[in-house]
């Protein structure tokens, strides 16, 4: 018997019956998260954002949080979610959703308070905002969903965008003379010692995004503990920003915004990593996930 | 004859994909190929061959939620005739 | 509106018999910048709140501040935000969506040398939002009208502006806080606590029409529509004035907030001395009490409006009177050298020569020239 089956010409077999549920099998993975009303939305083929939205969705009901949660949404084109989470949910304005969430936390600080927000709107427009509630250590998670463009209005440059990346104002690459350089917006908020936990995620292959949720859950978790102001950035894909094939969304993103905004956690427990140490440990790990997929099955 | 263990498998809402192909490189084993026809959207859709191990991989790279994911109580076996040689 | 207990009477400065009224109508949450004159109410409610169980915290921008209020706003608690005109002009783009969010929240403006009456009234913000605005005479009617803030906030989902200014922040005087009861209103079952999480009944609240999936969401214009049909029911309920010697008067004096103190006075001084004027002070700025300005110039050969700028509330009297007598501004820019607060021309002296020069000579009258600041 052999595993071998995938030629040059893409896998061989017949196509099977993928319409209905088969029997003598057990379900392993839902087809979304209890906390989405459903599945639909308008986001563009290839968009990273449902991704990161999965897993938030999935680490929130695991800790049994459901019940106590309150989210608060930025604006971009994650701000369609906001009626379609089943979460308690407060609208802010573009940039605005930190002091939004303070608010919330310090009334109801038994609740999981959470933010929502785009690069453009929380490393642009709202700098300010996310470097203060984290400074002052307000017991609240924002989760930033990066994509180095707004993509709402258009696609073009933010704070977050890397040098040589195809943006709408940017299309032969940001470049520094003229647009200055990137901020690193994890790193920035390490350095706060308000800031209890923080991570940088991204969604730009399956095992990517089982690191980011368990991301999730450490962050939540020292919520939940009172530790103080947790992060968890997502690098998401944006195709249709980057003016770039869907399909190549992943690749492009690891390679350049991945590469500037390195995947890992950059605080833990009073500990701050460098881009290079975070550089080495994924490193490490790929080695790791390659072994496990060879294997077969990744641990969820 | 070759015999292909499939250990998983999927369903497909072909209805609500939107042809982005990130399940088609997600997938380890490469079992997903995407179809000639279109759905009512208009996007050509993935569709399943044998060889699944349901690690979930294309579920958590979709971003329309298009996949439920099956492990099988016993692998399930396939036999299928062999690839055609390249020409050289 | 009942007075429920007696407190003690002390002296105290407006900012702290403010900051004690917040706390009395049930405010626990506030957050502001420090600016100069709203400073000292910012303070006495970070002393005061967490005594009373509340947050009071020092946020790092005007437009944090408001954006924390929200917040705490959105769980349904009581809570507020202010600063000084030069402030509130940053809050803008917050107030115009809290109120399409339909939050209750209560901003104070401790006005500067400069009058804010046309960004009050008017909004600084965007689109058809509309605040509710309560100018308070002096510190005793200050205290009253924060507590009458907070209810009517509540009872019409819709933030309400207390507008006070220099003089009422610092002035010191014996007041007692006293708690007014007011009618009961319905509890805030849209208030987002986090308990709606997946019951398929989470809440939302938001400016912007949406709803939840499978609710059904007005849409943008409907939810806006509805919002300025709201407006139209405050405009016809919640107006407030206070008129005096005004059925017999030829010259009708027009003033609000701590200046329509000084025009009070005089014009009940000429009143004493036999002189027909009389006098009108709105309370609420907004809904602007047309009818009460309209009847109470209904009879006079001249209105004369004072205001301590080069005219803004002036428009609105415009609007009440419809040219049936003309309208003299007999007020002025006037302030003190900081800019922030007391000019000379806030002096009963100067004021009475000027409402006389109108009385007697009419709207064609001159005026004695406006006094000077030595200090520039």
């Amino acid at each position: 018997m052999s595993d071998e089956h995938v030629g040059a010409q893409g896998p061989a077999g017949p196509v099977l019956d993928t319409s209905a549920a088969p029997d003598h099998a057990k379900k392993v993975a839902d087809l979304k998260p209890d906390l989405l009303l459903t599945q639909e939305h308008n986001m563009c083929p290839g968009c990273g954002e449902p991704l990161a939205l999965r897993v938030y969705l999935e680490a929130l009901q695991e800790l049994g949080v459901t019940q106590r949660s309150i989210m608060v949404a930025g604006i971009g084109c994650y701000t369609a979610f906001t009626s379609t989470v089943d979460v308690d949910l407060v609208q802010a304005l573009h940039g605005r959703a930190p002091s939004v969430a303070t608010g919330a936390k310090r009334m109801r600080p038994e609740a999981v308070v959470f933010t929502l927000q785009g690069d453009g709107d929380m490393v642009n427009e709202g700098l300010q905002e996310v470097l203060h509630t984290a400074a002052r250590g307000e017991k609240v998670t924002c989760i930033l969903l990066n994509n180095g463009v707004f993509g709402e209005t258009g696609g073009h440059m933010t704070a977050t965008s890397v040098l040589g990346q195809r943006t709408k104002n940017t299309l032969d690459g940001r470049d520094a003379e003229y647009h200055g350089y990137p901020i690193l917006i994890g790193d920035l908020i390490a350095r706060l010692q308000g800031a209890a936990y923080v991570a940088r995620g991204s969604v730009h292959n399956a095992g990517a995004v089982a690191r980011t949720k368990k991301m999730f859950r450490r962050a939540f978790e020292s919520q939940l503990r009172g530790d103080g102001f947790s992060f968890v950035e997502v690098l998401t894909m944006c195709p249709t920003g980057w003016f770039i094939p869907t399909g190549d969304g992943p690749d492009y993103m690891h390679e350049t915004l991945g590469d500037v905004h390195v995947m890992g956690e950059l605080k833990v427990e009073g500990v701050v990593k460098t881009t290079e140490e975070l550089h080495d440990e994924n490193v490490a790990r790929q080695r790791e996930v390659e072994h496990a997929l060879e294997r077969g099955g990744l641990d969820r | 004859m070759t015999t292909i263990r499939s250990r998983g498998t999927v369903t497909i809402d072909t209805d609500t994909c939107k042809g982005c192909e990130l399940c088609i490189t997600a997938c380890p084993p490469r079992v997903l190929s995407m179809t000639d026809e279109v759905n009512h959207l208009g996007y050509r859709y993935p569709q399943l061959h044998p060889g699944c191990t349901g690690c979930a991989a294309c579920l958590m790279v979709c971003p329309d939620f298009c996949f439920e994911v099956f492990r099988f109580d016993e692998p399930v076996m396939t036999e299928i005739a062999p690839a055609a040689e390249e020409p050289s | 509106m009942t007075v429920v207990a007696t407190a003690d009477r002390r002296l105290m400065e407006g900012s702290e018999a403010m900051a004690e009224a917040a706390i009395a109508a049930g405010c626990r949450f506030f957050a502001g910048y420090p600016m100069t004159p709203f400073t000292e109410l910012l303070e006495h409610l970070a002393k005061k709140l967490p005594e009373a169980g509340g947050v009071c915290i020092n946020a790092e921008s005007e437009l944090e501040a408001v954006g924390m209020a929200w917040g705490a706003l959105a769980t349904g608690a009581r809570a507020a935000t202010g600063s000084t005109g030069q402030g509130l002009s940053l809050m803008q783009e917050s107030f115009s969506e809290i109120t399409l969010a339909e939050l209750p929240l209560v901003v104070f403006n401790m006005a500067r040398g400069q009058q804010d009456y046309f960004q009050a009234t008017r909004g600084g913000g965007h689109g058809d939002y509309r605040h509710l605005v309560l100018a308070p005479l002096d510190i005793a009617e200050a205290v009253e009208l924060t507590q009458l803030a907070f209810h009517l906030a509540d009872k019409w989902r819709n933030p309400v502006l207390v507008y006070g200014d220099y003089l009422l922040a610092h002035t010191h005087e014996a007041v007692s806080v006293e708690r007014i009861d007011f009618p009961t209103l319905p509890s805030k079952a849209w208030a987002v606590d986090g308990s709606g999480g997946g019951t398929g009944d989470s809440r939302l609240v938001t400016p912007l029409g949406l709803a939840k999936h499978g609710h059904e969401a007005p849409g943008i214009e409907r939810h806006l529509r509805g919002i300025t049909a709201k407006h139209a029911d405050i405009e016809r309920e919640e107006q407030r004035a206070e008129t005096a010697f005004c059925d017999d008067a030829e010259t009708v004096v027009v003033a609000f907030g701590t200046p329509a103190k000084f025009a009070r006075y005089v014009v009940s001084q000429l009143r004493a001395e036999g002189e027909k004027v009389g006098y009108v002070r709105p309370i609420s700025l907004w809904p602007y009490p047309f009818d009460a300005v309209a009847e109470a110039t209904e009879g006079a050969s001249t209105v004369a409006v004072f205001e301590l700028c080069a005219g803004q509330m002036i428009d609105d009297v415009r609007l009440a009177v419809l040219g049936r007598a003309p309208i003299v501004a007999i007020g002025g820019i006037s302030t003190d050298g900081s800019g922030f607060g007391v000019g000379p021309l806030l002096d009963a002296e100067i004021i009475r020569d000027r409402v006389l020069a109108v009385h007697r000579g009419g709207a064609e009258a001159e005026l004695p020239p406006l006094p000077v600041n030595e200090r520039g």
